[in-house]
């Protein structure tokens, strides 16, 4: 596809502010169709279907084989994907998507809205953790023809135009699916949807290998002939990958934080930390707020003084990611950066726990607390170290306790620690995914909850108001007083907004293209020259 | 004639009736070990997706016939091991058995190929020093197997990958095969063999640098036997001294060591396979512990114990041919 054909498209597309090139998008000049794109994938997803499997390794490789109806840019705005253009009532409640009416599915049949209703009304409710608090909120979802699909609030809902992603709803084939057990259908494994790649193979342990949809609803695309995903257990091993050539893109955590840094100056390479913007996760230490010394609101502040949190962000994220300075990452929509500040200081944290009456007994000890280390990465085991060093200088002894994943799931579920490390994602909006931990209605036993137990009425009221705010700016207002709130209460100390390195082939074009980076479709991605 | 028949029979019944209680057993302590671990795999589950409900954790428990006693998982899953059914993984959707039947074929390969390295590469090395003892042959030998025997097993076949792989350029950094090209007959076989060298290799050193030392010290006791002198004063080679006087005496030591460590091999293939990259038994253990898959886990180590059996089963059976004097069990 040329350039004007290109922009003949788009234009054709009728996509509301879509006049130009979607943010991140190079012209094709001189690419070459074709090339097969060698990527890493760990751990290995336990199936292809990212409708029942959420775990981040399906969404990445099934990114590829699914649309949703919608894709966001970096600065979240959202883009077109199965739904070519979209209207929202003035009163925001009432949802219309018109389809691309040249959609159709890997086995050729057409792809219609009855295929997103049935995935919407009847699928996800059975398989998706989120889907029942986003789309439970419609009266009613109509598919009036069978390109347009319509969804009806029973109230206004501030971020609904932001749950359109591949993550949340994915559009599931109605043919394949319907009737059948969906957690059990065969096509869990042999997927069959409607994106730019197919599934030619799947050797467990080895590779998944994904081929070009030759009916791929735009014309021309994709460029690459094949995707490549390997899975490389070994750290290292991933590292010598990239380093030789064998594969042309990690992601996430694929390198350790290290390797990135020294790979990034190869002269092939390239780093981004772009294309995580919808994700925008903060590293933070959970405080269980439950018991003394803990529950008191100036141990919890002495905590975020005493630890150095420009030392995480230099030497254990070797400078990837900006120190937090709240709940709400800076990514976030309605991020409000005039809070409190907790500056580090021994000094202010020593007063705060002198203070509250915690004093050191003839060891320096003033109290101590238990911190399970989760199983996932060195980073985590050196910034507990770290936490753990920066408080004994407070007087806070802070006993390091090793888990695996069953075993650290099971403790954070049943609120069985003092601190815990943690990250996870916002979602793009707080009220899908900041304030699940801070309201009082979401202290349940299970995880990325408000596990912590933190409970203010005033928090409540204001995150149950800027739910259902349709008007930005009081949007903005409400979540600013939040946020104010709850950084001068700080029942989490929050520590580094976290960037995680794209390494690439710097002939790989069009690589991030949106806030959703490398779990996009990689539709317009190419080999240059 | 008939009799003997027959008495090999009921030896080979009572020998059977044995392997399936001890198989019994093991599926019973290992079905308690593994129900002792924290966390369930509904709650792995949801940690990896960054987000649950009680909706989700519910459902996975049901799939996971977690939602009854522990007796009545235990007495389903022994009635599903007499029937050979090993279960089915929920996580990966398949039955466990096509889980295993695809993993197992690349352990095997892996680790009967160290397996015949180690063997091969200790007796010889060992032979060598043993009929050398005390010379610098046999210095340079017993140096070389400590060594290897205290080099951990991962870093020697990263360092491997970084000289053959990354330096040189010989051989593949890890995988099984290489993948998006259509590589047929010879040419299939060759690039298996090349993506098999430095795994096999570093999965077998330690097991050689053992064989090795146990072998040398075997030569040195049986080079003072009197037949040994016999031969020797009746104007034998050397060569034909330790080939057809020593060695067969001097290997039993190492097939006994070598027939316990046969378990221990394909159980030890999980480092291996991890830096390699290897799609093997070893890996899917090591995912399904991390994953909390239960059905896989027992399965796997079901398999595993059966293997271990088999393999003594075998050593047995070698002794014999080794050495006829000595009685099958």
């Amino acid at each position: 596809m040329n350039k004007r054909e290109f922009h003949k498209y788009l234009l054709a597309t009728g996509a509301l502010g879509l006049a130009e090139f979607p943010p991140g998008i190079t012209a094709a000049h001189g690419q070459t169709r074709g090339g097969t794109l060698n990527s890493i994938v760990q751990p290995e997803p336990p199936i292809l279907n990212l409708a029942v499997s959420q775990l981040t390794p399906t969404q990445m490789v099934s990114g590829k084989i699914f649309l949703s109806l919608l894709t966001y840019d970096v600065n979240l705005k959202p883009m077109p994907s199965l739904a070519r253009s979209w209207t929202i009532s003035s009163d925001g409640k009432t949802y219309t998507f018109k389809l691309e009416p040249n959609a159709k599915w890997h086995d050729g049949k057409p792809l219609t809205s009855e295929d997103v209703l049935y995935t919407v009304k009847e699928f996800l409710p059975i398989t998706h953790p989120r889907a029942k608090a986003i789309f439970g909120r419609c009266e009613s979802i109509t598919a009036p023809d069978a390109q347009t699909v319509v969804f009806k609030l029973a109230e206004p809902f501030g971020p609904f135009i932001g749950a359109f992603d591949i993550s949340n709803l994915p559009v599931m084939p109605k043919h394949i699916y319907a009737g059948t057990d969906v957690v059990k259908n065969p096509a869990n494994l042999n997927p069959i949807g409607s994106g730019p790649f197919k599934l030619k193979e799947w050797v467990r342990g080895s590779h998944i290998h994904l081929v070009r949809n030759e009916n791929y609803f735009k014309p021309g695309l994709p460029y690459l002939d094949a995707i490549i995903y390997r899975v490389v257990p070994d750290g290292a091993s991933r590292a010598l990958a990239l380093e030789n050539g064998t594969v042309q893109l990690t992601q996430w955590t694929d390198l350790e934080l290290f390797d990135a840094n020294r790979l990034a100056k190869k002269d092939n390479l390239a780093v981004t930390t772009k294309g995580y913007e919808y994700f925008a996760p903060i590293m933070w230490l959970e405080i269980n707020n439950r018991t003394a010394p803990l529950n008191d609101k100036r141990f919890r502040q002495a905590v975020m003084h005493a630890i150095d949190r420009n030392f995480i962000k230099d030497k254990i994220l070797y400078g990837f990611g900006k120190v937090a300075t709240g709940p709400v990452n800076s990514k976030t929509k309605y991020y409000e950066p005039n809070v409190k500040k907790y500056d580090f200081s021994i000094d202010k944290a020593k007063a705060l726990l002198d203070e509250m009456g915690l004093k050191p007994d003839a060891k320096g000890v003033r109290t101590t607390v238990r911190l399970p280390v989760s199983p996932y990465g060195e980073m985590v085991q050196r910034t507990c170290e770290y936490i753990r060093q920066s408080l004994a200088k407070v007087g806070i002894a802070v006993t390091l306790e090793s888990t695996d994943p069953g075993s650290y799931t099971q403790r954070i579920s049943n609120w069985d620690y003092e601190l815990n490390l943690s990250w996870l994602y916002q979602f793009g909006d707080p009220a899908l995914g900041v304030t699940r931990n801070y309201v009082t209605s979401n202290i349940r036993k299970i995880l990325f909850t408000n596990t912590v137990g933190y409970s203010n009425a005033q928090v409540d009221k204001l995150a149950d108001q800027a739910a259902v705010e349709v008007d930005e700016a009081k949007r903005g207002a409400l979540y600013s007083e939040m946020q104010k709130i709850i950084v001068d209460e700080v029942p989490i100390a929050w520590l580094v907004e976290m960037d995680f390195p794209t390494i690439h082939d710097k002939r790989l074009q069009n690589l991030v293209t949106s806030a959703i980076g490398i779990h996009e479709s990689f539709d317009t991605v190419y080999f240059k020259g | 004639m008939n009799l003997q028949w027959l008495k090999g029979l009921g030896a080979l019944g009572v020998r059977l009736a044995k392997m399936v209680a001890v198989i019994l057993l093991i599926a019973i302590f290992n079905f308690m070990l593994v129900r002792a671990a924290p966390g369930d795999p509904a709650l792995v589950m949801a940690g990896q997706s960054g987000a649950t409900d009680a909706a989700f954790l519910e459902r996975v428990r049901a799939d996971y016939g977690l939602d009854k006693p522990m007796a009545t998982q235990l007495v389903t899953y022994l009635g599903k091991i007499v029937t050979l059914d090993l279960g089915y993984s929920h996580r990966q959707q398949r039955t466990v058995a096509s889980a295993i039947a695809e993993r197992l074929p690349a352990t095997l390969l892996l680790t009967l190929s160290a397996f015949a390295i180690s063997l091969v590469g200790g007796v010889v090395l060992g032979a060598l020093a043993g009929v050398r003892a005390g010379k610098l042959s046999d210095t340079l030998i017993s140096l070389l197997a400590l060594v290897i025997y205290a080099t951990p097993v991962f870093w020697l076949g990263l360092m491997l990958v970084l000289l053959f792989s990354v330096q040189l350029g010989w051989l593949p950094a890890f995988g099984y095969q290489t993948i998006g090209t259509s590589i047929s007959g010879w040419a299939a076989v060759v690039d298996k063999l090349r993506h098999l060298a430095l795994p096999a290799f570093t999965l077998g050193m330690l097991y050689l640098a053992i064989y090795a030392r146990l072998m040398r010290s075997s030569i040195i006791e049986v080079s003072h036997q009197d037949y040994v002198k016999t031969a020797r004063a009746k104007g034998a080679s050397e060569g034909r001294i330790l080939w057809r006087h020593m060695l067969r005496n001097a290997l039993l030591p190492v097939v006994t060591m070598a027939g316990v460590q046969a378990g221990t091999l394909i159980g030890g293939s999980v480092v291996i396979e991890t830096v390699f990259a290897w799609p093997g038994l070893g890996r899917l253990t090591y995912d399904a512990v991390l994953q909390r898959d239960y059905q896989v886990m027992l399965g796997v180590f079901l398999v595993l114990s059966v293997l271990v059996i088999f393999f003594n089963w075998v050593t047995d059976l070698l002794y014999r041919v080794i050495d006829p004097r000595i009685q099958a069990a």
